[in-house]
Formats: C-alpha cells, structure tokens, sequence
C-alpha cells in the first residue's frame, strides 16, 4: 500500500505535452543550443523543423534569441541545462528576459545534482537562488508527471517570464488526474499533525515514502509539493503552520536562498515560530557520486528524511516544551490520555 | 630506428594503451565521454610525453607550463595521460565517478596536474589568456595550452578571449582545437557554421596552422613550431576523428557520450589490441 508507482522522467512529458500543443498551436517556438537530445526534443524537431531554433553551445545567445521571439507574440521554450541556463545567461534573463518583461519560458533541465557525477559544473543548486532574487519572473519546479504536464500547458499561455526546472531521472507518481493544480498554488498531499514536509521537485516522492514511515511509528507527518516558487504561497504555508507543529523543508538546491530559507523567512515576518529544518545541500564541495548516492549521503532519502524528521521532534521537546502524542506518551508515562 | 622513429612509435603505442584505459574506465564507470576523449587523446599524449614542461614531483613549479582542458567532457583522457605520467596513482582511474572519489566527471583541481576546474564549455581560454599574461607580465617561459572542442567555438566567450590574446601578443599561448567536425546533436556545420574557420582565427589576430590531430607525427611536428609567429598566440586546428580507433565509433554522434555494452566493449578492444600487437611486433623487429 504505501508504495508510490514510478512514472517517466519529468522532462519527457515536457516534450509530449509541447509536441501536442505545438500541433495546435502555430505560435509555440523552441530554442535549443546543441541540448535538444537531452531536452527529449529531437522529436519535437523532426515533426516541427520549422518550430525549432537550434543557436549551438551559445547559452547567452539561446536567452537572448528566446527574449526577441518572444516579443513578437512567439509562444517560446526556451531549454538548456540549468546549471547553464540560469548561470552563463543569468544577466540575459535578468535584463532581456525579466526586466525586458519578455514572456519567455526558460526551461532549466536536469537540474538540480541530475548530472550526478559531471560534478559542480554541472550541478544547478544555485537557480532558484539567483533567479529569486531577481524580479519578474516566476519559479516553478514541478515534482511528478502530472504537475509537470500541468505546468507546461499552463505555461503556454502564460504571459509572464517563467523558469520551469526539471530533471532527468523517472519520477514517482503523487497525484491522481483531478488533483487542482494551478501554478502559485502549492498542494498539500498528505496531512499531518506532527510534522510536515514542505518539498519541492525531485524530492517530494522521498518526503512523502518518510511520512509513510512515520506514520508507521506513530507520527503523523503531512507533506505539501511545494511547486511554485515564484509566485509564492503563503496562504498554504500558514495553513500548514498552523496544522503542524513541526516543519521541515526539502529540495534539491543549496539550503540558501531557495525554499528553504524563503520559508523561514515568510514564517518569521509572520510570528509563526515552528521547529524547523532546512534539508538541501549544505554549502560545501559535492560530494562525488550519481544524484541517487548524493541524495543519499545529504539524506534526502525516505530513512534519511524519517530520521530528520524524529531528530527535530526530540530536540524540539526540549526547547519547545511540547511533543508529538506518542513521543510524549513514552516521554512522560504518567500523561493523561484520552 | 632513428630517434625520432622510436619517439614516433612509443607514442603511437602509448595512445593504443591510453585508447584501452579510457574504454575501460568508461565501461567500468557506465558513464563517460568516448567520442571526444578518443578524439583528443592522441594530442595529450604528445603534450604531456613530449612537449609540456610538467613534472608530477613539482606539480606547482611557477616556471612549468600550463595545460587546461577547455572541453572538460572528454575527462577521462585527461585522467588516463595524468595517470601514466605519475600525477596520480594508475589505479586510481577506477574510481572515476564513482561515489566520494576525487575523480568527477570534468577536471577537477582536486586531482594533481590539474590546472583549472573546467566542463562549462568556453571558459578555458580566457583563463589560458590570464594565465599568459601572468608569464608575460612577471617575465616567466612558461607557455599555456589549451584545447577547445570544435562545437565549444560557438561560445561568444571563446572569441572575446582570442581577441584579448592577440591584443595582448601572447605568443607563449598556444589554442588547439579538437576539429572532429562533430557535438552532441550532430556535425558541427548543421548545428552551427563554423567555417570557414582559419579565416575567422586568423581575423581574430592568431597565426593558424591546421594538421592531422591523431597524427602523431604531424603533432610532433607541428609543436616544434611554436609560437608560429613571434607577438602572435598559436592556433592549432587540429583536424581529428571522434570516436577515432574504434571503428563503430568513429565519426558517430551518438557516441559523445554513450558507454558501450558489453558486446561493443570486447570488440572495441579486440580492435584495439590488434593494434597494438601490429605495434609491438614492430618494435621486436
Ligand atoms: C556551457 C556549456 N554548455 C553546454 C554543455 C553541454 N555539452 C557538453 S559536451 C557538448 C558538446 C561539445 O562538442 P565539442 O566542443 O565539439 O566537443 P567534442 O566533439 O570534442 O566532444 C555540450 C553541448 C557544456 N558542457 N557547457
Ligand atoms: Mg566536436
């Protein structure tokens, strides 16, 4: 039962959906530089040669050419690997993109530590930082196949500059076909009273595998896909302070200046003092190994997670006077209970 | 055999063997660049065993010469050629990118000899310029070196760099270039023109010399002549075979960054070690 089905890889819906709305759509325009195979959009260029704009191993130029279509009205997707996308070209989507307001859809994939082993280079951990701090544009990272289809189609008609971050690996599937999605609207999957989980991305399917875990030793623990950034949700955010006595973020991303600390700072402004926790990557050298193996060893692992999870809730008795039900039955074997 | 007839078949086999390790560090990975890395091997088995004044004992001698590995992908030569001259233990290629080694996926300045953190292509040569300028500026010889992918030309950046190297007259700069006329979705010409080529170096204030880049000869040749011009950076454009060696691989996009199944693996070797035996025999003789 408390298993989650695997689906595809996020960024092959992305061309699914595209190739679908492209048929209809005489305005959707693609640009890639040399990075349409790993984008899954050779495809989309066969069916479209017209559709698709292909600027060589030029990501500065690919932003810059992206803001230009898109100024005519040009429905454009704009794809590169993250890492390059929102690093090499940051000022072109900061000037041409964002401040230009030029409705491009930037799309960063295999983000995150997806290239594993490729090695800092070629880890994006810094996009939703950057791109945060920069105004006028919108930040969503998509978690399963269902969010991703959802995001894109609305993203087509979005008239707004837009990043849509995705990786490479096959994702779990979280949501069933009638869940709402709207982006700036965050989901909350599970509830729980305990402790919850506010995950975005590749990281919400381990967050939700730990609530089962949980749960399973008496913890009743929520989880949120926190998908949008940028416009962001604070409505859901205070509905889940004010459900859960514990919070804890995840993503996959340096712990500054992404979600994480965002959401601290929203909950701090607000007076909403939680225990909280910020699991990501710690500013360090990366460690060396697959994006599986590094998830691993910065524990964004269903165990890993569980454990963050029991960790927070046992210091926070001591510093927060209060527990979750059953801890505090152990805790305190004299508790009334009901 | 005269001198330089022996020097000419030690490198040629030493690439035979350097070709074998880059497969199987690739196959024992399950990941890897081979295209590009058979591609440009032939040419850092000249620099490093013939022209680089390095030294795995004082691998931060301010006077030694600089190499950077501007397209970072093709790693696994790198690691194979350090290796072989002593800058890290030879059985350490095993662990390349496996979890907690030192040996990631692109240069590393972790790994000795390494000179410059390097994968996000177009970066090496205006580090190469710096670091010229610094040879210029403190009156050192050192020389710096660098080699570009074919498809990383279409970074602006590289361009911005060659115009500062020959405003700077960085004739201890020497540019080469991994001609191997492929990228990642196919030739580089379909992708985005390049040529003409020679024309645009030339242009841009560097004196061009093109050669057969799995020649080892003609590198041995060609490195001979540098700086081709005095007051002037070098450019090698060295026109090479991706995949070269192995024949399925050669001139085949699809193999920039695919790793062979078992099957292709043993012919790969097979094919290799033939060579290799045509070699050593005529070493014998
Ligand atoms: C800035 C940047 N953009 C994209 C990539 C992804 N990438 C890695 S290798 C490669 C193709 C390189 O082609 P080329 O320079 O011709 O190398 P070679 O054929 O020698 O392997 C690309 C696009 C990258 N590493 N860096
Ligand atoms: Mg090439």
């Amino acid at each position: 039962m408390n298993t989650l089905e695997l689906g595809k890889p996020n960024q092959d819906v992305v061309a699914e959906i595209l190739s679908r709305v492209a048929r209809q759509d005489p305005d959707i325009v693609v640009v890639t530089g040399d990075s349409r195979g790993s984008a899954k959009m050779t495809g989309f260029g066969k069916e479209f040669p017209d559709k698709l704009v292909e600027v060589g191993i030029a990501e500065q130029n690919l932003v810059g050419i992206a803001a230009g279509l898109a100024s005519t009205g040009k429905k454009v997707f704009a794809f590169s690997p993250a890492c390059f996308l929102t690093a090499r070209s940051l000022e072109q989507i900061k000037n041409d993109v964002a401040y230009s307001d030029q409705p491009v859809r930037l799309v960063g994939i295999s983000a995150g530590v997806s290239y594993g082993a490729l090695g800092g280079t070629h880890h994006s951990l810094h996009d939703l930082a950057a791109l945060q701090a920069i105004n006028n544009i919108d930040i969503v990272v998509p978690a399963d196949n269902f969010e991703t289809a959802q995001a894109i189609l609305q993203a087509v008609d979005y008239g707004r500059p837009i990043y849509l971050r995705f990786g490479k690996r096959p994702v779990y599937h979280l949501h069933g076909p009638s869940t709402p999605f709207k982006i700036g609207n965050a989901i909350p999957i599970r509830e729980g009273r305990d402790v919850t989980f506010i995950a975005m991305g590749e990281t919400v399917a381990p967050a939700v595998l730990a609530s089962y875990l949980l749960e399973e030793n008496g913890i009743s623990c929520g989880v949120v896909s926190f998908h949008t950034l940028r416009p962001f949700d604070k409505g859901t955010l205070f509905e889940v302070a004010a459900s859960s006595r514990a919070l804890i973020t995840v993503e996959e991303h340096s712990v500054y200046g992404g979600l994480g600390s965002t959401v601290a700072a929203i909950l701090m402004e607000a007076g909403l003092f939680r225990p909280f926790k910020r699991v990501g990557i710690p500013d360090e050298y990366i460690v060396t190994g697959s994006q599986e193996e590094i998830f691993n060893h910065y524990g964004i692992t269903p165990g890993g997670l569980a454990q963050t999870a029991l960790a927070l809730l046992e210091a926070s008795h001591q510093t927060f006077l209060y527990v979750p039900e059953r801890l505090d039955e152990q805790l305190r074997p004299d508790a009334p209970s009901d | 055999m005269s001198e330089l007839s022996s020097l000419i078949h030690d490198l040629e086999l030493k690439s035979v063997r350097y070709r074998k390790s880059i497969l199987s560090m690739i196959k024992h990975a399950n990941s890897g660049h081979t295209g590009g890395s058979l591609s440009c091997i032939d040419i850092l088995n000249v620099l490093y065993n013939h022209v680089l004044n390095v030294d795995p004992n004082s691998p931060s001698d301010p006077d030694r010469d600089r190499y950077i590995h501007s397209k970072g992908h093709s790693v696994e030569a790198l690691y194979v050629v350090l290796a072989d001259r002593g800058f890290l233990p030879a059985e350490e290629i095993y662990t390349f990118e496996q979890y907690g080694s030192r040996l990631i996926g692109h240069p590393t300045r972790k790994v000795p000899g390494i000179e410059q953190n390097t994968g996000a292509l177009g970066h090496g040569l205006s580090v190469a310029v710096g670091m010229a300028l610094a040879a210029k500026k403190d009156q050192r010889n050192y020389r710096v070196f660098t080699l570009l992918g074919d498809g990383e030309l279409t970074e602006g950046s590289v361009w911005e760099a060659c115009m500062s190297a020959s405003h700077y007259q960085l004739d201890n700069l020497v540019v080469i270039v991994d001609r191997n006329g492929l990228q990642i979705t196919g030739p580089t010409e379909e992708v985005m023109r390049l040529e003409p080529l020679e024309e645009k170096f030339r242009a841009f204030g560097l004196a061009v010399r093109s050669v057969d880049g799995n020649s080892i000869p003609q590198l041995l040749q060609v490195f001979e002549q540098i700086p081709f011009e005095k007051g002037k950076p070098s450019l090698i454009l060295a026109f090479t075979v991706k995949g070269k060696g192995v024949s399925f691989m050669e001139s085949n996009a699809l193999w920039h960054h695919r790793v062979p199944n078992d099957q292709e693996y043993e012919q790969a070797v097979e094919e290799l070690e033939q060579v290799e035996t045509q070699l050593s025999g005529t070493r014998l003789r």
